[in-house]
């Protein structure tokens, strides 16, 4: 996703002088063409993200759309207030890139981990928050963003995600965006994790169970409509998300199905408890540690659908 | 209105506007009175046309002496005089720590130390970028100068020679709780910004001669700070240099007294 979202700057600074990316010094080999082609709409303000974010609201108040890019928290939780007070109060057209959501830096430990920006971004009022769920959504989510004004969230994964039979014509912020149909019980999911949910759909084919699976890209406007069809259509709605599950997806479906009347006959969010994630290694190994993988989630379906049987 | 009525007018308003709404800071907003006064009769403003895109950008940083900016806004020309006596009232957009919204002239809001500075090296390097000419003020206390994004911001504006920026800290040596010094020492304050790539102009603070020569000075490719020596409380003779009046506000007869020395 992040080297979609580079190309997909590229291709926008081709057409437009106010499009002005700015690095808190990372981006290594990934950032070059970029700045080599865009020197004047470019900036490396060294390691220091609150100073980054600062710069970036007076150069969107001087008319710049601009992106803010660094890996996991350091776009974020490092420069909250200047995001809330300098950005969002002052309705700054920037958008806010974190790289390595979830455990896309799982090795490095937990300053790496980026678990709670999406709750705690939900929290900022007027953000837009978007988690693309593939390299298609990254690029439509980038387009979209860069056409609009006010600040903005935009939440990658570190590496590539293709998904294999999707279609790629259906993006609609705002909308859930269907990977799979089916009618046993619908995934809600955001990220990355959309490729387990869609693996556990497709595997789960051979047991008569059909899987609905939903890419949920944008965090702030929630599919009122796939939920209801969800609770209406399906045994129920499981949420998958790569972060707490203290104000996330979960929580926001959650809030939904409250506020709108809508009751699924099961229920079950998967995310992360309410600890820190102190065991290290590779995104997959972590999110099977922290129960957001394939045979948790599989688990997790087999379980509600025995129930239901 | 020449600068020395402005910054009378400004201080009269201020007393009034914190006894009024029974508000903290009327020292800190004192210790700026002529700071505000000079920028204010020697920026290009457009009190008519608030966002005029030639204007300079000034961003008072030292949020909490928001009183001052409303002030010298409304006797300038950008909203009426009238507004001030809305100043912490219930409902109210003038808020105690400066906010842009819905206020005529107020380019930023601020009230958490330590982001101005970043925010107007923004603005000039938008400017930089642009071949724009407006200048970009930013308004710091020295307190603030223990906020570290400052000092991220220094070294960002002295890096990209962002000459179209001007710093300007309100050095009373007064802040929450006592001294500067005693608290989180700034000296030899000069020499540290002179050594992060600044140019750096000592100046009074109170005296307007000064303050206009100060910014008018050259500082060829840096940019510029100035640290403008202050007494906090300036113009009322038991407010100054006293940390009380950061938190307290004059009652019926402080406010009688205070008026009578700003000569009314």
């Amino acid at each position: 996703m992040r080297d979609a979202f580079i190309d997909c700057l590229v291709e926008l600074a081709e057409v437009r002088d106010d499009v002005f990316l700015i690095t808190g010094d990372l981006g290594f080999g990934v950032l070059d063409e970029y700045a080599e082609r865009f020197p004047g709409q470019y900036l490396n303000v060294g390691v220091a993200e609150q100073n980054m974010t600062g710069v970036a609201a007076g150069l969107a108040l001087e008319g710049f759309r601009v992106f803010t890019y660094s890996i996991a928290n350091f776009t974020t939780l490092r420069c909250l207030e200047q995001i809330r007070n300098d950005v969002c109060y002052h309705d700054a057209s920037v958008t806010v890139v974190s790289v390595g959501g979830g455990f896309g830096y799982g090795a490095l430990g937990m300053s790496h981990h980026a678990t709670e920006d999406l709750s705690i971004m939900r929290a900022m009022p007027q953000i837009k928050i978007m988690v693309p769920g593939d390299d298609y959504e990254t690029v439509e989510s980038t387009k979209y963003l860069a056409e609009q004004t006010g600040p903005s969230y935009l939440r990658l994964e570190r590496g590539s995600v293709k998904l294999a039979a999707v279609e790629e014509s259906n993006f609609n912020y705002g909308k859930a965006r269907l990977l799979r149909p089916g009618s046993s019980l619908t995934v809600f999911c955001s990220g990355g994790l959309t490729e387990i949910a869609v693996e556990v759909a497709d595997k789960l084919l051979k047991l008569d169970i059909t899987l609905r699976v939903h890419s949920v890209s944008a965090l702030k406007v929630m599919d009122v409509q796939a939920i209801r069809d969800a609770a209406e259509q399906t045994h129920g709605i499981i949420t998958l998300e790569e972060n707490t599950l203290l104000g996330g997806l979960g929580s926001a479906i959650a809030e939904v199905c409250m506020d709108e009347g809508i009751a699924p006959k099961t229920f079950k969010r998967l995310g992360l408890g309410d600890t820190f994630s102190s065991v290290v290694g590779s995104q997959d190994y972590l999110r099977h540690f922290y129960g957001i993988g394939a045979a948790s989630l599989e688990k997790t379906v087999t379980t509600i659908l025995g129930g239901v049987k | 209105m020449n600068s020395q009525q402005l910054a009378k007018s400004v201080r009269k308003h201020v007393v009034q506007m914190t006894s009024a709404g029974g508000s903290s800071h009327v020292g800190s907003a004192l210790s700026i009175a002529d700071l505000l006064a000079v920028l204010y009769t020697t920026m290009n403003v457009y009190p008519d046309d608030p966002s005029n895109s030639k204007r300079d950008r000034f961003i008072l940083s030292k949020g909490h002496a928001g009183a001052a900016v409303y002030a010298v806004l409304a006797e300038s020309g950008f909203f009426p005089v009238e507004w001030l006596k809305t100043h912490y009232q219930d409902g109210s957009l003038l808020s105690g720590h400066v906010s842009h919204k819905g206020i005529p002239g107020v380019e930023f809001s601020t009230g958490s130390l330590g982001h101005g500075l970043s925010v107007a090296a923004g603005m000039s390097l938008a400017a930089k970028r642009k071949n724009e000419t407006f200048q970009t003020y930013a308004v710091l206390s020295d307190g603030e100068l223990d906020e570290g994004s400052n000092w991220e911001a220094i070294l960002f504006a002295a890096h990209h020679k962002l000459a179209n920026l001007t710093a300007i800290v309100d050095y009373n040596k007064l802040q929450s709780l006592r001294s500067t010094e005693l608290t989180l020492a700034l000296e030899p304050l000069v020499d540290k910004l002179q050594a992060f790539g600044w140019q750096v102009i000592e100046m009074d603070g109170h005296d307007h001669e000064d303050i206009k020569k100060s910014l008018a000075a050259d500082s060829g490719e840096k940019p510029k700070f100035l640290v403008a020596h202050t007494t906090k409380g300036k113009g009322v003779s038991f407010m100054e240099n006293e940390v009380l009046w950061h938190y307290r506000s004059a009652d019926k007869v402080e406010l009688a007294l205070a008026l009578e020395e700003l000569g009314e």
